[in-house]
């Protein structure tokens, strides 16, 4: 079940592409934060890199089959 | 399958078969942790009975092989993560102490496997070649694509009368029409190969695996010279006129990894139609409840995923010491099986796992795998299931078994999971 995790305030979500290799779980899992651009690679929508207070972003952290994805704590 | 497309890694999982005749494998060598691996299904959307002691003994047991041979078997969900994503296991056949699943397997060991038979940094140079095609957005646009050719087939089902034999008049070729489109394969070629991906995966003699493989080869190497000729609008077109002319892969990478794209492309997802079909219709209660409210389809293609896991058995083998948490020290040279059926009913994981639950909002499963190799069609097969499904019972309201359950045949547990025929009325 997903966590009800209070609002993400305070992190940046941050993809590391060289890891990336185009699953697509993140923008299928959290698709108001991330997409994939024209390569198959993941990225932050715009504006949405401080996880826009989605607690499915943590959800997308854990699915990443790679560990592409990192929230640093701001 | 897999990283290919549909489901490409899928494909991973595609050749890891089991062990032919299962369960004669392990006599002689009966040992309270030496459970034979693989083995067939009792009921086919349950693994099989004799896997409880590696249930119970999760995260990690030991289980023979069809050779005799003793690997590890991972069991349990967070340790299959933690090494699905840990690169000292290799994938690579030709490292030492690969693992065989079963004797056919065995017998093409020396073929190269794009994809999933390889590691990285080659298995991310092949990825990223198609990672493009595979992508959520690229996927979505291919919907009405998909629903269009599910529409087609069931017309033709409804005109031909009011029964029909599922699998092939539905669960083989929604995907393989599919999948042809998206590559650029001609359909009108589907009879030759999927009879040659059906003796790829299932054989039954080694000698069928071997001429599968040359038969294939011979085929998309003709495909590829055709393309040089008269371009078209697929992937593989792509990949010809893009990859091939820059000298990024050379003809037989490419035949590989067409081969990969086609066969993983729609044997997985046809099990999962027919499989999941089956399991709907014996769970009528789950099944009412789908169609009562169609929001819960993302849902139940996940727990179908979770629950059916057609793809059981990922090897590798460990090409250093890794110590497991929760457990022993797998070793270098050592074989490892991770058991998808086994690691996705973890109950430290999901709750009662051996019931179908819509509302248990199933995530994290690795019906798909995990790590570098997780299935690269993976969205696409989403794609497939939930239209083909939603459309067949909404279609077909009365759709039925039309023989007794148990009399219909299932496969083998050495190969990919599913129906081997589903005689259907409605």
């Amino acid at each position: 079940m997903a966590p009800e995790t209070a609002r993400e305030t305070n992190v940046r979500v941050h993809i590391d592409r060289d890891r990336c290799m185009g699953a697509g779980m993140c923008a299928l899992t959290a698709p108001g934060v991330f997409t994939q651009d024209d390569d198959g690679l993941s990225e932050v929508l715009p504006g949405r890199a401080d996880g826009n207070g989605d607690p499915l972003v943590r959800e997308a952290v854990r699915a990443c089959p790679v560990q592409a994805i990192s929230l640093d704590e701001a | 399958m897999t990283e290919a497309l549909k489901a490409a890694d899928v494909v991973e999982v595609i050749e890891t078969g089991g062990a032919e005749g299962a369960g004669g494998a392990a006599e002689g060598s009966e040992r309270a942790e030496g459970v034979a691996f693989p083995q067939d299904r009792t009921c086919p959307y349950h693994p099989p009975q004799a896997y409880q002691p590696l249930r119970d003994a999760r995260p990690l047991a030991r289980v023979t092989l069809y050779d005799g041979r003793s690997v590890w078997a991972v069991t349990g969900h967070a340790a299959a993560r933690a090494l699905l994503a840990d690169q000292r296991l290799s994938s690579d056949r030709d490292t030492d102490g690969f693992p065989m699943p079963n004797a056919r397997i065995a017998a093409i060991k020396n073929r190269r496997v794009a994809l999933l038979g390889v590691d990285d940094p080659k298995h991310n140079t092949q990825r990223r070649m198609l990672i493009p095609s595979f992508s959520v957005k690229r996927i979505a646009a291919l919907r009405p694509r998909i629903q269009e050719t599910v529409d087609r087939l069931i017309d033709a089902m409804e005109e031909r009368g009011s029964s029909a034999e599922l699998v092939e008049a539905f669960a083989l070729p929604v995907p393989s029409m599919v999948i042809c489109a998206l590559l650029g394969v001609p359909y009108a070629d589907h009879d030759f190969f999927e009879e040659q991906s059906r003796r790829l995966l299932r054989g039954p003699a080694a000698a069928d695996v071997e001429a599968a493989r040359d038969e294939l080869d011979a085929y998309f190497l003709s495909l590829i010279d055709d393309k040089l000729k008269n371009p078209g609008d697929g992937l593989l077109d792509d990949l010809v006129a893009q990859q091939l002319a820059a000298g990024t892969v050379d003809r037989e990478e490419l035949v590989a990894l067409a081969t990969i794209l086609l066969v993983a492309g729609h044997e997985t997802t046809a099990n999962m139609i027919s499989l999941g079909t089956y399991t709907l219709l014996q769970h009528p209660d789950q099944l009412a409840a789908l169609r009562a409210d169609d929001s819960l389809m993302p849902d139940a293609v996940e727990e179908l995923l979770r629950f059916l896991s057609i793809a059981d058995g990922i090897l590798r083998v460990a090409k250093e010491d890794i110590e497991v948490e929760g457990g022993d020290t797998i070793k270098a040279g050592d074989g490892v099986v991770l058991s998808t059926s086994l690691t996705n009913r973890d109950a430290d994981v999901y709750d009662a796992p051996d019931a179908l639950e819509w509302h248990r909002g199933t995530r994290h499963h690795l019906a798909f795998g995990f790590g570098i190799h997780q299935c690269l069609g993976q969205n696409l097969a989403r794609a497939e299931m939930e239209i083909a499904l939603r459309t067949l019972f909404r279609r077909l309201p009365g759709l039925a078994l039309a023989v007794p359950a148990e009399e219909i045949p299932f496969k083998p547990g050495d190969t990919l999971q599913g129906m081997l025929e589903l005689p259907v009325i409605w």
